[in-house]
């Protein structure tokens, strides 16, 4: 029944607002820095438009849609350069007749998006950041996390040690803040599935170019030294956000173990190989369109704007508030080729997923792995819950 | 000793093919096995496998033609759907289907075929006195089950993205309605009165009851399973009985076929089945229904008027589809 009303609404709703007036679309913006290119494999340099390649196919896939309903989307892409002031671009997609920004930035600008898109009624869909503190003693009640959090990727890795029983790590740690924020998440990850980190060690980032000249010769003595001298393990876990040293453990490290975390078997929203589910149609289209592999960015924008698309076509409506509020609402649901439906933390607003763990061919498992259990969802046993939280939304 | 034993053994076996034998007609199942592109040609009286026929890659949607001569299966990999001779379990020709075929259907006067190509987001029909495409329908993303009503007038086609169910008109071969469903519409079937139009929805978890004249949902079903979480209760396949009082409705990895009243809607029962449960068909007379489990490699056979499930039969790797016809060569 619940559905026929709906349905209803649908069409009321839209024919109120398009019907006679093909110029009223929803303007979904995607506000963007561009990624830091340099890398340690070259197979792993994000394309220029990585991200804003997924959200322009969601807005295909919305408007394929939408023409059944009379409905259109359309993306308003706006990059903020390094010095860009983000609420100068809030400001300016208002002016464009956006209401809901879908966002690829760091944590601080997220947030100077965030309050800036608060004061003008507009909400901002966080695809990039996986900071903690976004989802709690800095969340916000009109940012909505597509990303998953640190501590969900590390969760995700460690059940699958742990069903692996390759309970010791070792732990090897970058040396800028995000590589620390990972190390943090991954600590936490190990006590709560039972894992002892037998030993920490630091690859310090003295600036150097990741790649040079025969390199290679210099990396194979530098890994094994790195990871030398370490009590017995059964795993080496890189904590490397910054891409300095990670890729070059593999087959390098001092005792044959193999490697987690930044490099080796890594815990990711996607992967060009990934074909469960049905992916395999996302991918196809996404090559038939971009003639480039789909990157993880791309998978979490694609689903940030599809989740506006799914409200608006459920909800039967383009406004800015009721999106929202539809979102962050009991009915909420987007699939996304994950196997099961995902929805909204309600205390955090953070959107609940399975992480794929890929070793840079094929994906290896996805988590949460069978076992873990949970009183109300199990995709719940990934990051904090709610008993945990910090959050107050506002 | 082992004389008495084979001898005992044939005996068993003569008083086995007797029983069979009180069943006017044979009926032979053939399961599209997903992971072994293969069929599995099940003999339903003796309820075993009797052949292995080797197709393109990836078979999944499988039916067979009206007079049960020949079995189609769409080879999703290959591009194509292939003709199989039930007779010689030879393939014996191809239709072009268009790319990347699942999930199809077949009007019931016989005449045409109408198949969704996931990739493109089209409905090709194909004549299937010529084995010739005579047209496409631009429908939603990720078209998948495909339905045809009774009068064969109209075509119903899933498209799993755009969560809708298409009605396309034969004759005028274009849409013309749309209905908004629950997340990944995936299978469609009417009941054979065409008084009703059944929809599962993958993700969305539920099965919608959709009046097929005024395309409204009149109805959603939801499936709840003590001990098991939403997430993984699945609805994909479904078998309506012809006199429309039970549907079967198979729950993909809640390893369960749930049993719904065709009048109340009421889900009745859940028969437990083998490990990720895709789709199904009824032996011509309606006595079993057979499904086949995707990740336990068997098809479970299911006592209709008991609604219980009497059997597991190992088929090949990853089993997905079955249709059932009756044996070439006919009765006992």
């Amino acid at each position: 029944m619940r559905l026929m009303v709906l349905v209803s609404v649908v069409a009321v709703g839209w024919s109120g607002v398009c019907l006679g007036d093909a110029s009223l679309e929803l303007k979904i913006g995607y506000l963007w820095a561009k990624p830091v290119k340099i890398r340690v494999s070259l197979l792993d340099v994000p394309a220029d438009n990585d991200g804003l390649a997924g959200a322009q196919l969601a807005i295909d896939d919305n408007t394929t849609t939408g023409q059944f309903l009379n409905q259109s989307f359309a993306v308003v892409d706006r990059e903020l350069g390094a010095d860009g002031d983000p609420a100068a671009a809030v400001k300016a997609l208002a002016d464009q007749g956006v209401g809901v920004i879908v966002a690829s930035l760091d944590a601080d600008r997220l947030l100077a998006v965030a309050d800036a898109a608060k004061a003008r009624g507009q909400f901002v869909l966080n695809a990039a950041a996986t900071d903690e503190r976004l989802r709690e003693q800095d969340c916000r009640g009109n940012v909505i996390h597509v990303a998953p959090s640190r501590t969900m990727l590390a969760d995700a890795l460690a059940q699958y040690l742990a069903w692996k029983k390759w309970g010791k790590w070792l732990l090897v740690v970058g040396s800028h803040d995000k590589d620390r924020l990972f190390a943090d998440a991954l600590r936490l990850s190990a006590t709560r599935f039972g894992a002892k980190i037998v030993a920490e060690r630091e690859f310090k980032d003295t600036g150097g170019a990741r790649r040079t000249d025969s390199g290679l010769v210099d990396v194979q003595r530098q890994m094994p030294s790195l990871t030398q001298g370490a009590p017995e393990h059964d795993v080496v876990v890189a904590a490397d956000e910054s891409e300095v040293f990670a890729g070059y453990l593999p087959y390098r490290t001092s005792e044959p173990r193999p490697v987690a975390g930044s490099a080796g078997l890594v815990p990711v929203t996607w992967n060009a190989a990934f074909d469960q589910w049905g992916a395999i149609q996302l991918q196809n289209r996404f090559g038939a369109k971009f003639h480039r592999a789909m990157s993880a960015l791309d998978m979490q924008a694609w689903t940030a704007v599809r989740m506006v698309g799914e409200a608006s076509v459920r909800a039967g409506t383009a406004d800015t508030a009721a999106l929202l509020a539809y979102v962050k609402g009991p009915d909420f649901s987007v699939a996304a080729f994950k196997g099961q439906k995902l929805t909204l933390r309600d205390w955090n607003l953070q959107l609940r997923q399975p992480i794929l763990l890929f070793d840079g061919r094929n994906t290896v498992s996805v988590s949460p792995q069978e076992g873990y259990l949970h009183q109300y969802s199990t995709l719940d046993t990934l990051g904090t819950d709610r008993p945990s939280t910090k959050c107050k939304l506002n | 000793m082992d004389g008495l034993r084979s001898l005992g053994l044939a005996c068993l076996m003569l008083l086995a093919l007797g029983a069979g034998a009180g069943s006017a007609l044979a009926y032979t199942a053939y399961v599209s096995n997903e992971k072994g592109n293969s069929i599995s040609v099940v003999d339903t009286d003796a309820m075993k496998v009797i052949a292995t026929i080797p197709t393109g890659q990836r078979p999944r949607g499988i039916e067979t033609s009206k007079d049960g001569k020949l079995v189609y299966v769409a080879a999703g990999d290959d591009d194509t759907i292939q003709i199989i001779d039930a007779a010689t379990l030879k393939v014996v020709g191809k239709l072009p289907s268009g790319e990347d075929p699942e999930q199809f259907a077949i009007d019931p006067a016989g005449g045409f075929l109408y198949v969704s190509n996931e990739n493109d987001a089209k409905l090709t029909i194909i004549d299937l006195a010529t084995r010739e495409r005579v047209g496409q329908v631009a429908v939603g993303i990720e078209p998948e089950g495909v339905a045809v009503s009774p009068d064969s007038r109209i075509v119903v086609c899933t498209s799993e993205t755009t969560s809708m169910a298409h009605f396309i008109d034969v004759e005028k071969r274009k849409v013309v309605g749309n209905l908004l469903l629950g997340a990944r519409p995936r299978s469609a079937a009417f009941k054979a009165d065409g008084s009703e139009l059944w929809v599962t929805s993958e993700v969305g978890g539920g099965l919608s009851i959709v009046d097929p004249v005024a395309r409204k949902a009149k109805q959603v079903v939801k499936f709840t399973i003590p001990g098991l979480r939403a997430e993984a209760i699945q609805p994909v396949g479904i078998n309506l009985t012809r006199d429309g009082k039970f549907g079967f409705v198979h729950l993909g990895p809640a390893n369960r076929v749930a049993v719904v009243d065709g009048t109340s809607h009421e889900v009745l029962k859940y028969l437990l089945v083998g490990q990720r449960v895709w789709h199904g068909a009824f032996t011509p007379d309606e006595k079993y229904l057979l499904v086949a489990n995707g990740l336990s490699n068997d098809i479970s056979v299911i006592d209709v008027a008991a609604q219980k499930v009497i059997k597991s039969i190992q088929v090949g790797e990853m089993p997905w589809g079955i249709a059932i016809a009756p044996a070439p060569g006919g009765e006992h």
